[in-house]
């Protein structure tokens, strides 16, 4: 490939468009082949093929959200067979997109268009959030894809505004049961353990090398996650007030700052635009070295301060042709291919231009400032290279030597992707009531079955995890993973504290359940939201000051059935963060999480998952609450109404054995309406000392949350289940195992003093809080049941099947 | 007279903010400072009289945990630094610091600047990275960094190579001997107590040593990320909070000791 142009391409047929695109990996329709063709009739000669190449990663799903921007003719069938139709113009816009705007936060200070979304902190800083997946890879090559997808991430808070300087990494998994052997065996042909493992440490290395400490996460098991694992990374970063724009302007100096160039990463976005199969070559994927971000990261945000730079992107997916191309779109831009460095000599010019190598930043510079900021660089062992011009001539240009690669217009490279148009349709999956429980050999099977529960890997203990990244570098974590006298219990946020002349903080949480998407993606979605936001209510983080990130994952969006899921998902956020006054601040999305089985073309794709992250404000770190029971005698209450929701819970997994086929009663649903005065509230007992513990209700229902609550504090309890908040059927049929289980959304278990009682039922009164037991001394879990009769669980017992549950 | 502490900073330096942090708490005029900036003579070792070598992984630690800024010391600053040293002023490694140190020769510091190691820090038991929090027992009340520490107290550790390993029993006697072994791991009511509470398999239980004149203090734990009472991993449990957190005192004794020296 080179600047040699397409000869016969303005002659091609729709289908020799679209046998080009496939041949070359451009991963573009035939109808975005054929507007590429009619812009260069209209200039009167064929692309070159690198111009072919920057059309294809600019446009690529990757870098442009196709489907998220397309405009999508929705239906939906209900049970009762009546059709609804919807007709999205901009799929993106009028649901997440909208719910920012309706709820009009003006904390909000930077939305949906830089690297990150940005909101005030403290008056004079603010905060940069953003996750970013890097699936892809991590199912080709774990180690390197999941910790660079790691990399990309904080690479995107340093180019968000003028670069914040990261204070916290999140990481969210999805992987395929852990083992060895064939039936562990993945689509690229490792073991579900060994993506596990390699992606456990390509985070942890590159996460501990950067010193951000690593605070929040879950870890999903699941089988239709063997072939396609996801990797959420995400990145919080700090930022003066006045340092949140960026600006380019005629003249500036393009300037690239980090690694060297090399052959890794080539067609990596394109790549991730595509269903995964076999004979990938690994090249897609980058290598990454930690250190050389963190050098530019330390002298980057010390030029940035001394302003010797106005404007900063990084260098992600499809390198510098995305990167310039974006800093560029409204100056034009004159790039010199040959003043690049590069890892080793030997490049083709197309392929310095589309590397993906890691660990570069791009900078505009004013002229009198260039000299200036590539001696800064080089007191700190960082290259910085001059190596073109912002133009003002409105082209994109790309020159190596005196060949000229690409001179396109960046009114087309920008504005010339056709919108796509595209059907989507959702019908309800038939549901069966929830089968009655049976005996155990014991009793009850609801001893068993908590346990059972506990000890699935998706809600065990992730210590092992959790323990290989370093959590507290910086020395801000202020609530931490794991809380109790023994660190082993789940805290439900993290909080850090941002300078330590303040008492503020910052809180961060996320929610995730793709076996929801089984039942219906809609509920799916609002059940997720709710959990983020009530992982940071749990704390005591502040409700009126949540902010929200989405991240969608899911399969091939073509196919109509799992376009309906993905809109009525995103449905559910315009919704639900309407209701809540949450605004969605940015977002991400990744397809084509799909395998595709060259030999029998058998298909696999991922339940629709979305990922929400949630942060908020903190008033006053002495204030937070954690979920470790604290004291004997203190009085346990449930806030929020338990409901026969028992569909895609753990209890429904655990009875049907992991039966992935199995739809067993109704998945949890929301009105937020009725929930969000019980989270102000809450949040209201916090702020005056009322609440001893509390702990949010979801994998596992009541029942594992007070197990959790009982571990983590090393104490026991005695609750009369009966007196919980419950619909009226539920109480009506008196089944244990349904109140004990279900996964109904916003409810709490609360520990409060004797003393505070009094003051704590006046506030919620009206509402559906009740008091269900007390605190004991001593290692058993004890319940009245439905019936009236006693069931137990012993601490130790607890313990070792949540601390003891993933296996490694 | 305010302590002005040196924070050096090297690529792939971690914990300066959270060791500033502290500093400043406990009093002295802190300045972060690039190696680099030493070696081009641009900045003087000998214009501060308090030094920190915080925690991170210095240059990836390629070839092993601190090596390469270790040599970066020893051919580079090794005048600068023994003049600092000699004059006994106090020096604090913390984790990859404290490898550092190993591995440059100024701990355990036997014959001042030991040609040969005598002592390393290598891979954890576990065989992995471990982010915890443990307890430390002040095995030596004389040490100018222990005053005022109570007999047992809480801090944490997170590192994958901190294992201490002298090379031979006669080394380690020496160390005991001598009052070198100032911190070593201990449950929470003090005791002996294997692993998670020794977290890496330390000889000994050695969480930190001085050099034989006292002055250069290595620790693989981060006193640093427990100055501020919110930093202890149950607060919320404790009433009272405290005023601070108990590693700010390892800082507070080094700024006095520093004044008192200087």
């Amino acid at each position: 490939m080179s600047a040699a142009v397409l000869d016969r391409f303005l002659v091609l047929s729709p289908e020799g468009l679209l046998a080009v695109s496939k041949e070359r990996g451009l991963s573009l329709s035939t109808e975005e082949m054929k507007v590429v063709q009619d812009h260069f009739r209209s200039r009167n000669r064929p692309p070159t093929e690198c111009e072919l190449e920057t059309l294809a990663q600019t446009w690529s799903e990757h870098c442009k959200h196709k489907t998220f921007r397309a405009a999508v003719d929705h239906v939906e069938k209900d049970e009762l067979g009546l059709e609804r139709r919807r007709e999205y113009k901009d799929l993106l816009k009028e649901t997440i997109v909208k719910a920012t705007d309706d709820v009009k936060r003006d904390w909000c200070l930077s939305v949906f268009k830089d690297n990150a979304g940005i909101v005030s902190y403290d008056g004079k800083n603010a905060l940069a959030l953003k996750v970013e997946t890097h699936n892809h890879p991590s199912a080709l090559e774990p180690y390197g894809g999941a910790g660079t997808g790691l990399g990309g991430v904080i690479r995107d808070i340093l180019g968000a505004g003028l670069g914040a300087k990261p204070v916290a990494n999140t990481d969210v998994f999805c992987f395929g049961p852990v083992g060895d052997g064939p039936e562990f065996k993945t689509g690229s042909g490792l073991s579900t353990r060994r993506i596990f493992h390699g992606v456990v440490s390509g985070v942890r290395d590159y996460g501990n090398r950067m010193g951000i400490p690593t605070v929040s996460g879950a870890v999903f098991f699941d089988d239709d996650f063997r072939d396609n694992p996801l990797v959420y990374c995400g990145t919080l970063g700090l930022l003066p007030v006045d340092m949140i724009h960026k600006e380019v302007r005629k003249g500036d100096r393009v300037v690239m700052v980090g690694g060297r160039v090399g052959r890794d990463g080539i067609h990596g976005a394109t790549f991730s635009s595509d269903n995964l199969t076999t004979g990938i070559p690994s090249s897609v994927v980058q290598i990454g070295n930690p250190i050389v971000e963190k050098k530019f990261m330390d002298a980057q945000l010390a030029a940035r301060d001394l302003r010797l730079y106005r404007g900063v992107t990084d260098c992600g997916a499809g390198g510098l042709s995305s990167a310039v191309g974006e800093m560029g779109e409204e100056t034009g831009v004159d790039i010199r291919l040959e003043k690049v460095p590069l890892k080793y000599q030997g490049l083709n010019p197309w392929e310095i231009w589309l590397s993906e190598s890691q660990e570069r930043m791009v900078l505009a510079v004013a002229p009198e400032n260039l000299e200036k900021i590539i001696a800064f660089f080089a007191a700190e062992d960082v290259e910085a290279s001059d190596i073109g011009e912002f133009s003002g001539t409105g082209r994109l240009v790309v020159r190596h030597r005196d060949e000229v690669l690409v001179d396109m217009e960046m009114a087309f490279l920008h504005g010339g992707c056709p919108k796509r148009r595209m059907p989507s349709y959702w019908t309800p999956p038939s549901v069966q009531p929830f089968p009655a429980p049976s005996k155990g050999r014991k009793g009850p099977d609801v001893v068993d079955a908590l346990l059972g529960i506990l000890s699935q890997p998706t809600v065990a203990s992730k210590d092992w995890i959790v323990r290989q990244y370093d959590h507290e570098v910086q020395g801000r974590t202020v609530l931490k993973p794991f809380v109790g006298p023994k660190s082993i219990g789940p805290g439900d946020a993290a909080v850090m504290m941002l300078r330590p002349d303040s008492r503020e903080g910052v809180a961060l949480a996320c929610g995730l359940n793709p076996h929801f998407s089984r039942w219906d993606t809609y509920w799916m979605a609002a059940s997720v939201l709710d959990e983020a936001v009530r992982n940071l209510v749990a704390v005591g983080a502040r409700p009126d000051r949540i902010a929200i990130l989405d991240n969608f994952c899911a399969g091939d969006p073509t196919d109509p059935r799992l376009l309906g899921e993905v809109v009525r998902a995103a449905q559910a956020c315009h919704d639900v963060a309407r209701a809540y006054g949450t605004p969605f601040i940015s977002g991400k999305d990744s397809f084509y999480n799909q395998f595709v089985d060259p030999k029998t073309g058998r298909k696999r794709a991922i339940p629709t998952s979305l990922l929400i992250t949630a942060m908020s404000h903190v008033e006053d770190i002495g204030k937070l609450v954690t979920m470790d029971l604290k004291r004997a005698g203190h009085w346990l209450y449930v806030v929020g109404e338990t409901r026969d929701e028992l569909g895609g819970s753990r209890y429904g997994i655990w009875s049907s054995k992991g039966d992935a086929e199995a739809r067993w009663g109704q998945v949890p649903h929301l009105n937020p309406n009725e929930t969000w005065p019980l989270y102000e509230k809450l949040h209201e007992a916090m702020n005056q000392g009322l609440v001893a513990a509390c702990h949010d209700c979801s994998d596992g229902g009541l029942g594992a949350a007070l197990a959790e609550m009982s571990l983590a504090g090393g104490l026991g309890f005695h609750v009369e289940l009966r007196k919980a908040p419950m619909s009226r059927d539920l109480k009506e049929e008196a089944r244990t195992d349904k109140v004990l289980f279900s996964e109904s959304n916003a409810r709490f278990v609360v520990e409060v003093s004797p003393k505070s009682r009094r003051a704590f039922q006046a506030l919620f009164a009206g509402h559906p809080v009740a008091s269900v037991g007390q605190v004991r001394e001593g290692a058993k879990l004890q319940v009245v049941d439905m019936k009236g009769n006693s069931i137990s669980w012993s601490l130790p017992a607890v313990e070792k099947a949540w601390t003891g549950g993933m296996k490694v | 007279m305010t302590i002005k502490a040196l924070v050096l900073r090297c690529a792939g330096t971690n914990c300066n903010g959270e060791t500033t942090w502290a500093l400043e708490k406990a009093g002295a005029r802190v300045e972060e400072v690039h190696i680099n900036a030493l070696l081009k003579g641009e900045k003087k070792v000998s214009d501060f009289q308090l030094m920190v070598i915080p925690g991170g992984f210095s240059f990836g630690d390629d070839v092993a945990s601190g090596k390469v800024l270790a040599n970066k010391l020893l051919y580079g600053l090794r005048e600068s630094l023994d003049a600092f040293v000699s004059a006994k002023k106090p020096l604090i490694g913390i984790c990859n610091g404290f490898q550092v140190l190993v591995k440059c020769g100024l701990l355990p510091g036997l014959d001042g600047w030991d040609k040969d190691l005598s002592v390393t820090l290598t891979d954890n038991d576990s065989g992995k990275f471990e982010c915890r929090w443990t307890f430390m027992k002040t095995a030596s009340k004389k040490s100018i960094f222990t005053k005022g520490l109570p007999d047992v107290f809480p801090l944490p550790v997170a590192h994958g190579e901190g294992k201490f390993l002298p090379s031979s029993d006669k080394v380690l006697k020496t160390l005991e001997r001598n009052g070198q072994v100032v911190f070593r791991y201990v449950d929470p009511q003090g005791r002996k107590a294997g692993f998670p509470w020794n977290p890496n398999g330390s000889t000994a239980d050695i969480a930190g040593i001085v050099n034989a004149a006292g002055n250069v203090l290595g620790m693989m734990p981060h006193p640093e990320r427990y100055a501020f009472p919110h930093q202890h991993p149950h607060w919320t449990r404790l009433k009272p909070l405290p005023e601070n957190g108990v590693g700010l005192q390892v800082f507070k004794n080094a700024v006095r000791y520093a004044a008192q020296v200087n």
